[in-house]
């Protein structure tokens, strides 16, 4: 059994025919080769799949590619280019609020929510935000940095 | 590990998913917003034949004030719940436990009726409406029944639902002015499931208790009423020597487990500990003589 889907990733429209039991994580890396979105653990609990959709941070590995029909969503590749990183991004960049990567597009996805709907006005809020991302490498401390970094940012060019 | 194979259905109304269930010879299973039954599936816990998707099914949705009660949806998210004046202002301890359920990204998409459903015995949302008891709507495709929170929840993850039964919505009294509530629980990691967890709602007068309800969650295969306790402190003013009471009658409410986390021993102590905090920190109304 397949079923047909319509998905708005990143501003492109892609069509595809998945089974039901594809993992929307598994539908962006495996099938669309968008292999910026990192699977970790597959049941909820570290993170780094962590994508936006229909703008809100949602975990891509409990999220079946069929329910995705009709969505728009924003996964890393969405954001900035190496080039010209997004302010986030930059702010991690700053930081150095990444070791090996492989927590960071989750972070970044789950920052990306935060910096939208929080005022962020303490680390507890921000550690708080974060609770759900697992890093292995940083010790969290220049995550939660970058992530207060952007946010003061944000605080100064929207009035 | 990735789930096993499954087929799809989207129901559009719940007379679409029952009938969907009923016709299905394996086993159907029911989709709100998923964050525990892919999360099972994922790691082949469970291999249903059949999802039915029910998150289109209008009627699933929406918080509404119907006389003395909330009615909350099934579909209703974690995250609205968390920002609901409605349910803020007339279901304070619903609001003061979803901050604690799981993490922002899973509270986008888990629905409190998929919460109550699952019945985790170590989920916030089954001992808020177990506390209150909560009136837990069934709906089969032809007819609505209702089943009190204290009858609802039988074992582990096994719930007085029938099969096919769609759980539609979940009614919550709304608080009086004389209620009190709170809400806490201990947790390896914040959105975790909890090691122990409590949840506490009173009725005063003046500052002496009429009525209170204690649900432990993550303590056995369902939430636990601490009967005991609840006696020990009813007609009393909480002072310090009620509270000694109740912590020595949690010994015959509550017989946690081992388990991987801790063993049963610090889980009774931490039940202990988390119920001295929180009776202590239940805002006990201001005797009508010294607001005078």
């Amino acid at each position: 059994m397949t079923i047909d889907i319509t998905v708005t990733i990143n501003g492109r429209l892609y069509r595809a025919s998945v089974e039901p039991r594809l993992l929307l994580s598994d539908f962006l890396r495996d099938t669309l080769g968008l292999t910026g979105t990192h699977v970790g653990c597959e049941h909820g609990v570290c993170g780094a799949c962590t994508v936006i959709i229909d703008g809100d941070s949602v975990r891509s590995c409990l999220t079946l590619a069929v329910r995705a029909d009709g969505a728009t969503i924003t996964t890393v590749e969405g954001l900035g280019t190496p080039e010209q990183l997004n302010a986030l991004q930059h702010q991690f960049r700053e930081c150095h609020g990444l070791q090996c990567g492989f927590c960071t597009p989750g972070m970044l996805m789950t920052g990306m929510d935060l910096l939208k709907k929080y005022p962020l006005a303490t680390d507890d809020q921000i550690r708080e935000g974060l609770s759900g991302n697992l890093c292995r490498c940083t010790g969290y401390q220049n995550i939660v940095a970058a992530i207060r970094a952007a946010a003061a940012l944000r605080n100064e060019t929207t009035p | 590990m990735k789930a096993g194979d499954v087929a799809y259905f989207r129901a559009q109304s719940v007379s679409d998913a029952v009938a969907a269930f009923r016709s299905c010879e394996g086993d159907a299973r029911y989709l709100a917003g998923g964050q525990s039954l892919l999360a099972a599936m994922n790691l082949r816990l469970l291999t249903p034949d059949l999802l039915i998707d029910i998150a289109h099914i209008d009627a699933l949705r929406g918080i509404e004030r119907r006389g003395g009660e909330i009615r909350i949806g099934a579909l209703t998210r974690h995250a609205e719940i968390l920002s609901s004046p409605i349910i803020a202002s007339h279901v304070p301890l619903l609001a003061a436990a979803a901050p604690w359920v799981a993490h922002p990204a899973i509270r986008n998409k888990g629905t409190i009726g998929g919460s109550i459903a699952f019945a985790d015995p170590a989920s916030e949302f089954p001992a808020v409406a177990l506390a209150l008891n909560a009136r837990i709507e069934l709906d089969n495709g032809d007819s609505v029944r209702f089943v009190e929170a204290q009858d609802f929840f039988l074992d582990l993850y096994e719930t007085a639902a029938e099969p096919g039964e769609i759980l539609s919505a979940v009614w919550f009294p709304v608080a009086t002015p004389d209620q009190r509530c709170t809400f806490d629980e201990l947790a390896r990691r914040r959105g975790d499931y909890a090691i122990v967890g409590v949840a506490i709602v009173a009725d005063f007068s003046g500052e002496i208790v009429d009525r209170i309800r204690i649900v432990f969650f993550s303590v056995g295969s369902t939430p636990v009423r601490a009967l005991r306790a609840e006696a020990a402190l009813t007609g009393t003013a909480l002072v310090d020597t009620d509270i000694e009471l109740a912590q020595q009658a949690l010994a015959g409410d509550l017989s946690p487990s081992d388990d991987v986390q801790v063993s049963a021993a610090t889980r009774m102590h931490l039940a202990s500990v988390l119920l001295r905090r929180q009776l202590g920190k239940l805002p006990v109304p201001t005797p009508k003589a010294v607001r005078a």
